[in-house]
C-alpha cells in the first residue's frame, strides 16, 4: 500500500520544465539499517522543494547524498544528465547550509563569506567587493565585514551562512533545517526572507525540515518522507487538501481522523475508540471497505440539531485555546477527542463542560488510505 | 545569631560571628591555601632568597648580593652553554614532537575509531614505568653488544651505529619521554574541530591542504600550543636524558643546578640558576598564553 502520489510539476516561469537533479531508485543502508529506500524524484530547475518528515525518516541522509557527503548504496543521482553518485562534495556545483550553519568561528563575517571565493582563487579586492554585495543583499550593515561571526545574533548568523553559500554561486542550494534553532518569531521572518531570496536568485533550493508548517510557507513542492520512503510528493495545496494517507494528514497538525469500516447495510461506521458512530462519506468512495476519514478542525462546527449537518457527534467542551484569529476547542466524546476551530467572530460562548453537538458535512471530509 | 555561632571575633569593638567576617568560600579554601603557601610558595621564596645570598654560604634572608648572577653572566664562565643546551634541546623536542604527534593525534580523532582508546592507552603505558628505568632500557638497546648491536652482529652484519653518548641520542630520549605530553593536548585540540566545519569547507570546493591550513590548524591551535608549552617547560628542566643517554657529553642547566646543590655545596649559585631558568620559562609561558586567546577561538567575545 505504498502508493506515492506524484502530482503536478511546478509552474514554470518560462520554457519547458527541466529536471536539474534526478534521483532514480536511490537507497542507502548503514549496516543492516536501511535509512533511505527507493527514492525517485525529479528536482526541477529553479524550484523550492522541501523534504519533510519526522526525526529518523531519512531526510538528512537523503540530503547528504544529494550534497555528496554520503554515497548511495544503490540507485542513481544525476545532475543535468551527468551521473554524480561518486562525485565528492568539493567537486559538485552544489552547496549545503548546515543545521549548525558551520560558520568558521575563527573568521570574521567577511572572511566567512569570502571563503568559497578564496578556494576559487578570486583576487582579494574582488572577493571583498563580492562579500560586501552579499552583506548588503542580506540586509546586514557593511561594518559587519570585520565583525567576529560568533558574536552575531542567531538571525545574523543565518544571513551570513546564506551569504557564504551564495558566494559559492552553486547550481543548487541545500538546506538542512537551518532555522530550527531560532525562536518562533525570527523563524517566521527568516522563512519569508528565504522565499524572497529564492525569488531574487532564481536558484534551485532543496530544503529539509521536520515542520510541515515551515514547508508549507516556503515551498513550491513538498515531499513527505516516512521511514526512508516518500509518502507523497506534491504542491503545498495538494498536500493540504488531498493528503495521500493518514500519516500525511496527521503530520500537518491538528486534524480529526476517523478510521471507518463498511457495515452490513452499505453504510460506514467508525468504532475505533469504543464509541460507534455512523459516518456519511462522499459518494465517490463507495468502492473501498476500509478507510480513514480526515476532517480539518475548521470544517467542524457546533450545531443545535443533528439534522443541521451530514455527520454529528455529541460531546462536551473540555477546553479552549486561543490561536489568534481563530479559537480552537477540544471536545470529548467518549474516548474520542475532536478538534474544532472557529473564527474569533463566531466564537463559542457556551462555556466549558457544556454538552454540544459537533457536526460536519460529507463534502468537507477527505478520505485516505487507513 | 551570635548565640548560635560559638566562634566570634571582635571587629572595632563590636562582636561579629566569624563566618560573617570570612565568606564560606574562603573558609572552605583554607586547607588548600595553607598547603599551597607552605608547600609551594615557601620553598619558592626560599630559593629566591638563596639566589641573593653570599656565594657558598647558607645566609639566606640575612645577606643580599648579586654575586651569584655575576658569576653566571661572567663571560669567562661556561655555565651559559648549559642554558643554551637545555633551551635548544627543549625547542627541538617541541618542534619534532609537533611533527610526530600531529598525524597520531589526527588518527586518534578521525581515523582509528573504536581503536583510538586502546592506542591512547598504549601511549600512556610507558608513563607507569620510571623514566630512569626506561632510559636505561634504551641504553641496553643501543650500547655496544646491546640489543641492537648484538642482534645485527649475530645476523652477520656490521653491527649497530654508535649513537650512545651523543647530543642526538639525548634529543631522541627527550622526544621519546615527552611524547604523551604533546600528544594528548594536541588530540584534544583536534577533537575540538567540529566535523561540520570540515564538511562545509569541502563543500565549498576546498582541498585537503586548504582545509588543513584554513580550518583544522587554526581551530586545533589552542591544544597544539598548550601541548607545545607543556612539553617545552618540562623539557627545559630535563636532566635524566643528558645523564643517562648522553653520558654527560652535554650538561643541561638542571644538572648544573643539581651539581651546585650537591658536590659543589654552593646553594646560592644553584638557586640563582634555578631562578634564572624559572624566569626564562615562565616569561615564555606568559608570552604564549597571551597569544592564546581561547575566548576568541571559542567565540565568547
Amino acid at each position: 500500500m505504498n502508493l506515492v502520489r506524484v502530482e503536478t510539476p511546478p509552474q514554470e516561469t518560462g520554457g519547458a520544465t527541466l529536471a536539474v537533479l534526478q534521483l532514480v531508485g536511490v537507497r542507502k543502508t548503514f549496516g543492516s539499517f536501511t535509512a533511505v529506500e527507493d527514492i525517485n524524484l525529479d528536482i526541477y530547475n529553479g524550484e523550492f522543494l522541501t523534504v519533510v518528515g519526522p526525526s529518523g525518516s531519512g531526510k538528512t541522509t537523503l540530503l547528504r547524498m544529494l550534497a555528496g557527503m554520503e554515497r548511495p548504496t544503490a540507485g542513481n543521482i544525476t545532475l543535468r544528465g551527468t551521473l554524480i553518485n561518486d562525485v565528492p562534495s568539493n567537486k559538485r556545483p552544489t552547496c549545503l547550509v548546515f543545521q549548525s550553519l558551520a560558520l568558521f568561528p575563527h573568521k570574521t563575517v567577511g572572511e566567512n563569506i569570502e571563503f568559497p571565493l578564496k578556494v576559487k582563487k578570486v583576487p582579494r579586492a574582488e572577493r571583498k567587493q563580492r562579500a560586501l554585495e552579499l552583506i548588503r543583499l542580506m540586509r546586514l550593515p557593511e561594518s559587519y565585514y570585520r565583525k567576529n561571526v560568533m558574536i552575531c545574533s542567531g538571525g545574523e548568523q543565518q544571513r551570513v551562512a546564506l551569504a557564504r553559500a551564495l558566494a559559492y554561486d552553486p547550481d543548487i542550494l541545500f538546506f538542512d533545517e537551518p532555522l530550527s534553532a531560532l525562536d518562533y518569531k525570527l523563524k517566521k521572518a527568516m522563512e519569508k526572507e528565504l522565499k524572497d531570496l529564492h525569488r531574487a536568485t532564481g536558484k534551485t533550493f532543496v530544503y529539509i525540515t521536520h515542520s510541515l508548517e515551515e514547508a508549507m510557507v516556503m515551498s513550491d513542492r513538498i515531499a513527505v518522507m516516512r521511514a526512508g520512503r516518500f509518502v507523497q510528493v506534491g504542491t503545498p495545496d495538494e498536500i493540504y487538501s488531498r493528503p495521500a494517507n493518514r500519516f500525511v494528514a496527521e503530520f500537518i497538525g491538528d486534524v480529526n481522523v476517523f478510521g471507518v469500516k463498511k457495515n452490513a447495510n452499505g453504510g460506514w461506521v467508525s468504532d475505533e475508540d469504543g464509541s460507534r458512530i455512523e459516518i456519511t462519506l462522499p459518494p465517490a468512495l463507495a468502492g473501498a471497505s476500509e478507510a480513514a476519514v480526515v476532517v480539518r478542525p475548521e470544517f467542524l462546527r457546533f450545531i443545535d440539531e443533528r439534522s443541521q449537518a451530514n455527520n454529528a457527534i455529541e460531546g462536551t467542551v473540555y477546553n479552549e485555546y486561543a490561536l489568534g484569529s481563530r479559537i480552537q476547542y477540544e471536545v470529548r466524546s467518549g474516548n474520542r477527542t475532536l478538534v474544532v476551530e472557529l473564527s474569533r467572530a463566531n466564537a463559542w460562548t457556551g462555556g466549558l463542560d457544556q454538552q454540544v453537538i459537533v457536526g460536519w458535512d460529507a463534502r468537507d471530509a477527505i478520505v485516505v488510505e487507513g | 545569631m551570635a548565640e548560635i555561632s560559638s566562634a566570634t571575633m571582635t571587629v572595632a569593638g563590636e562582636t561579629r560571628p566569624l563566618r560573617l567576617a570570612f565568606p564560606a568560600g574562603f573558609r572552605c579554601g583554607t586547607p588548600v591555601l595553607l598547603v599551597l603557601l607552605l608547600g609551594f610558595l615557601a620553598p619558592l621564596l626560599t630559593v629566591a632568597a638563596y639566589a641573593f645570598a653570599m656565594p657558598r654560604s647558607f645566609d639566606a634572608f640575612s645577606s643580599f648580593t648579586l654575586a651569584n648572577f655575576a658569576t653566571i653572566f661572567n663571560p669567562a664562565n661556561t655555565v651559559w652553554t648549559s642554558f643554551a643546551w637545555s633551551l635548544f634541546l627543549a625547542a627541538m623536542t617541541v618542534v619534532l614532537l609537533a611533527v610526530i604527534c600531529y598525524p597520531i593525534a589526527y588518527g586518534l580523532t578521525r581515523v582509528f575509531g573504536k581503536w583510538a582508546g586502546l592506542i591512547s592507552a598504549l601511549f600512556v603505558f610507558p608513563l607507569f614505568v620510571s623514566e630512569n628505568v626506561r632510559l636505561y632500557g634504551w641504553v641496553l638497546f643501543f650500547i655496544k653488544n646491546g640489543v641492537l648491536d648484538g642482534t645485527l652482529k649475530w645476523l652477520g652484519l656490521a653491527g649497530g651505529p654508535e649513537v650512545l653518548y651523543t647530543p642526538g641520542i639525548v634529543l631522541f630520549g627527550m622526544v621519546y619521554t615527552y611524547l604523551p605530553f604533546m600528544l594528548f593536548p594536541m588530540t584534544l585540540g583536534l577533537a575540538m574541530v567540529p566535523r561540520d566545519l570540515v564538511d562545509a569547507a569541502a563543500d565549498f570546493g576546498a582541498g585537503r591542504f586548504m582545509i588543513w591550513r584554513e580550518i583544522e590548524l587554526p581551530l586545533a591551535m589552542p591544544g597544539i600550543l598548550i601541548g607545545a608549552l607543556l612539553t617545552f617547560v618540562i623539557a627545559a628542566g630535563a636532566v635524566a636524558e643528558g645523564q643517562i643517554l648522553g653520558g654527560q657529553t652535554i650538561i643541561t642547566v638542571t644538572q648544573d643546578i643539581e651539581i651546585a646543590f650537591t658536590y659543589a655545596q654552593n646553594w646560592p649559585l644553584g638557586s640563582a640558576l634555578a631562578v634564572l631558568l624559572m624566569a626564562i620559562v615562565s616569561g615564555l609561558s606568559v608570552f604564549v598564553m597571551s597569544k592564546l586567546d581561547l575566548d576568541r577561538i571559542l567565540g565568547r567575545r
